[in-house]
């Protein structure tokens, strides 16, 4: 996984700013709709419900329901650094500083009586009919809907899945598809209206094409150099959760496709002058997405592919056999499986991506999607011969994160491996 | 005969080293950071140049390292302390290495290879223990210098434990200890083992083992007890305390590369 072609540090002093995408106009009208189509008024608006990102939300679809997701509001609270402010106010309920950061500062904003939903028109987050989470990414995501739901009297159910699973079987489909139907009756007295099999079927044909085509575009990383990166990623993804299932979001993506093949064509980089290329595993830092993209892009390092963003990829899902399509595709999602699967999937994106090393993030407050705390960096180092670096921080709580540190550990990082590379590059040349 | 020197500007203390062409030591100077740490820096070089009997036109070039090299504007690059501390081991030992630097505000494990290329490293987390800070927090509460905290330690009698997973934590275990009758040449001597513990706690430690920072020029008893916990020789080459400062000297004369986009941090960032 040697990449000697490209330019070598000391040779081009041209580090430029990471090129912004044109399709992030589309983007912004785009989750702008979504997000005022949940402010619209109480007379003949749908009935609301809050799904969890990777919950059964094709369900919701096909009974019409306008589907909230909490995890993409927590999202917006630390890209705009204001979860630290919230936090505090879910602490003193009860919610331990340890717990999900997402959950306690989307409860925080809420016992706040603030939302950046403002800027939608919305004046908090939409009162929920019913709450509708799978645990197959964490528990946290069931107490978080459950606050709620206490609070709201409204319907808590969802999918209770099997985890760190080492082979997905047809007894665990079987097992998860029976949970998904069982949510039908709850969900047709809610929405007023019984299940119709062909929406179903649409919705799921919908959330295919929308995963599809996300996929196709993370996939255009893999050319050098690579047309974006994994902080664009994190914020182009916004369709692919909010929106999947909906035509809306295979619009956007047909869009971000286009221009993203059009960069790999005439080779336009993300990080100008890229000379390394890493693989991110983990959450983001919400509140140094930029701060981080412009380090890396600093020295001309691209993030080029991730375990987060591909996480919305579905490629299970089959408008043939709805429920259990979803029941297989949420069960073969990354972040339910074991150690080994893990591993493997790693192993084949850093292989497809062609990086020089990778990045793990232990995200303080979600264990769940922080895979350094049983040694998988120190096994994928070896077994693959590729360098590894741990960075400590949290998804919202910013308080764990220490940019001077993590600066460090990102610069030592990168001068690492261009001296390896220098290194190579010098016993080759005798 | 050309000389290069290295500034080192770390959380507590800046250091700058003045070298020759072949990596002698012509001077040295240390000053504690505060909160300005560009006049810190201009300090230590000039006190390093003093001692070296040299001029700064003498110098054909100095680079910066350490958490506040960005700001050492009259630096013509910059490598990070991971580097340098690497860098400079490298020099006195040969690989492969692992170094174990404890410095004032964070600790640092740096994997070197046979040719003295560095393989990998950690870092601790955002916390103190483990570092210079938590010896200076133990010193406060037994009320005695921190300098003077290695010499206390040498009467301890019995062997205590500080458990405490954090420095203040550990700091109130203290109180406790001190209310049952125990002795303060004892509570060093446990705060001592205390970080230790959180050092070997960082990394596998096989092979030949270097200390380095300030906490292993100022405190002998650490490096003993690391000799004790890890059951091997550890190598403490000259100038500890002064090794990322000496390392990113070295990395002056050998013409390294900065990473960044201009040219290793002259302050204009």
């Amino acid at each position: 996984m040697n990449h000697d072609g490209m330019a070598g540090y000391g040779e081009d002093r041209q580090a430029g700013r990471p090129a912004g995408l044109r399709s992030a106009e589309a983007l912004r009208d785009t989750m702008g709709a979504y997000y005022r189509t949940l402010g619209e008024g109480s007379g003949g608006r749908p009935p609301v419900a809050w799904c969890s990102s990777v919950g059964p939300v094709e369900l919701l679809r096909a009974l019409g329901f306008a589907v909230f997701f909490p995890e993409n509001h927590a999202a917006m609270l630390g890209a705009a650094r204001s979860a630290n402010r919230y936090m505090p106010l879910a602490h003193a309920q009860g919610y331990s500083q340890d717990v999900c950061s997402y959950l306690t500062s989307d409860i925080g904003a809420y016992l706040a009586g603030e939302t950046p939903l403002s800027a939608f028109g919305l004046t908090s987050v939409p009162r929920a009919d019913v709450l509708v989470f799978n645990t197959n990414q964490c528990r946290d995501v069931r107490d978080w809907f459950e606050w709620y739901g206490r609070r709201w009297d409204a319907p808590v159910i969802g999918v209770r899945s099997p985890r760190s699973i080492e082979q997905v079987t047809d007894g665990d489909v079987d097992a998860v598809a029976k949970q998904i139907e069982a949510l039908i009756p709850t969900l047709e007295a809610v929405a007023g209206e019984r299940l119709d099999g062909s929406r179903l079927a649409l919705a799921v044909a919908a959330a295919r094409e929308c995963s599809d085509l996300w996929g196709a575009c993370l996939g255009t990383a893999a050319a050098r150099p690579a047309p974006l990166t994994f902080f664009d990623g994190t914020i182009h993804m916004g369709p692919a959760v909010v929106l999947r299932g909906m035509e809306e979001a295979c619009a956007y993506y047909r869009t971000l496709l286009a221009e993203l093949q059009q960069r790999v064509v005439e080779g336009v980089a993300a990080v100008p002058g890229e000379s390394l290329r890493l693989y991110w595993d983990g959450m983001p830092v919400w509140g140094r997405l930029r701060a981080l993209a412009t380090t890396f892009a600093e020295f001309r390092t691209s993030v080029v592919a991730s375990t987060y963003c591909n996480s919305w990829i579905f490629s299970d899902l089959d408008a043939g056999d709805p429920i259990r399509s979803m029941a297989r595709a949420s069960l073969n999602l990354f972040i339910a499986r074991s150690e080994a699967p893990k591993e493997q999937y790693i192993e084949r994106m850093a292989g497809q991506f062609g990086v020089d090393g990778l990045i793990f993030h232990d995200c303080r407050t979600c264990p769940n999607n922080s895979n350094t705390r049983y040694a998988m960096p120190q096994r994928l180092s070896s077994r693959l011969g590729l360098p590894s670096l741990v960075l400590d921080g949290d998804v919202n709580d910013l308080r764990c994160y220490s940019d001077e540190q993590g600066r460090t550990n990102i610069e030592g990082f990168v001068e690492q491996l261009a001296d390896a590379r220098a290194a190579r590059r010098q016993a080759v040349g005798g | 005969m050309s000389r290069y020197a290295g500034i080192d500007s770390g959380s507590w203390t800046t250091k700058a080293v003045v070298i020759d062409d072949d990596g002698r030591v012509l001077g040295t100077a240390v000053t504690r950071s505060g909160a300005d740490l560009a006049v810190a820096a201009g300090r230590v070089y000039t006190g390093a140049l003093t001692t070296a009997g040299l001029a700064p036109g003498d110098v054909s070039a100095v680079w910066a390292t350490g958490f506040g090299r960005h700001t050492v504007t009259f630096a013509h690059g910059s490598r990070t302390e991971l580097d340098c501390h690497g860098r400079g081991v490298a020099f006195y030992v040969a690989g492969p290495v692992v170094v174990v630097d404890i410095g004032g505000q964070d600790a640092k494990v740096i994997r070197l290879d046979a040719s003295g290329q560095r393989i990998g490293h950690r870092m601790n987390r955002k916390c103190a223990a483990g570092t210079g800070s938590f010896l200076d927090e133990i010193a406060l509460r037994l009320g005695v210098d921190t300098g003077d905290l290695d010499q206390l330690a040498a009467q301890s009698g019995e062997a205590l434990e500080l458990s405490s997973f954090c420095t203040v934590f550990a700091g109130t275990e203290l109180l406790a200890l001190i209310r049952t009758g125990k002795q303060p040449a004892d509570l060093a001597m446990a705060a001592y083992r205390s970080l230790v513990k959180r050092v070997q706690a960082m990394d596998v430690f096989q092979g030949t083992l270097v200390a380095t920072g300030g906490v292993v020029a100022y405190h002998p008893r650490v490096v003993a007890l690391l000799q004790k916990a890890l059951g091997s020789e550890v190598i403490v080459p000259p100038h500890p305390q002064e090794m990322g400062a000496f390392g990113a000297a070295l990395a002056a004369r050998d013409g390294a590369v900065s990473v960044g986009p201009d040219g290793g941090g002259r302050g204009d960032r």
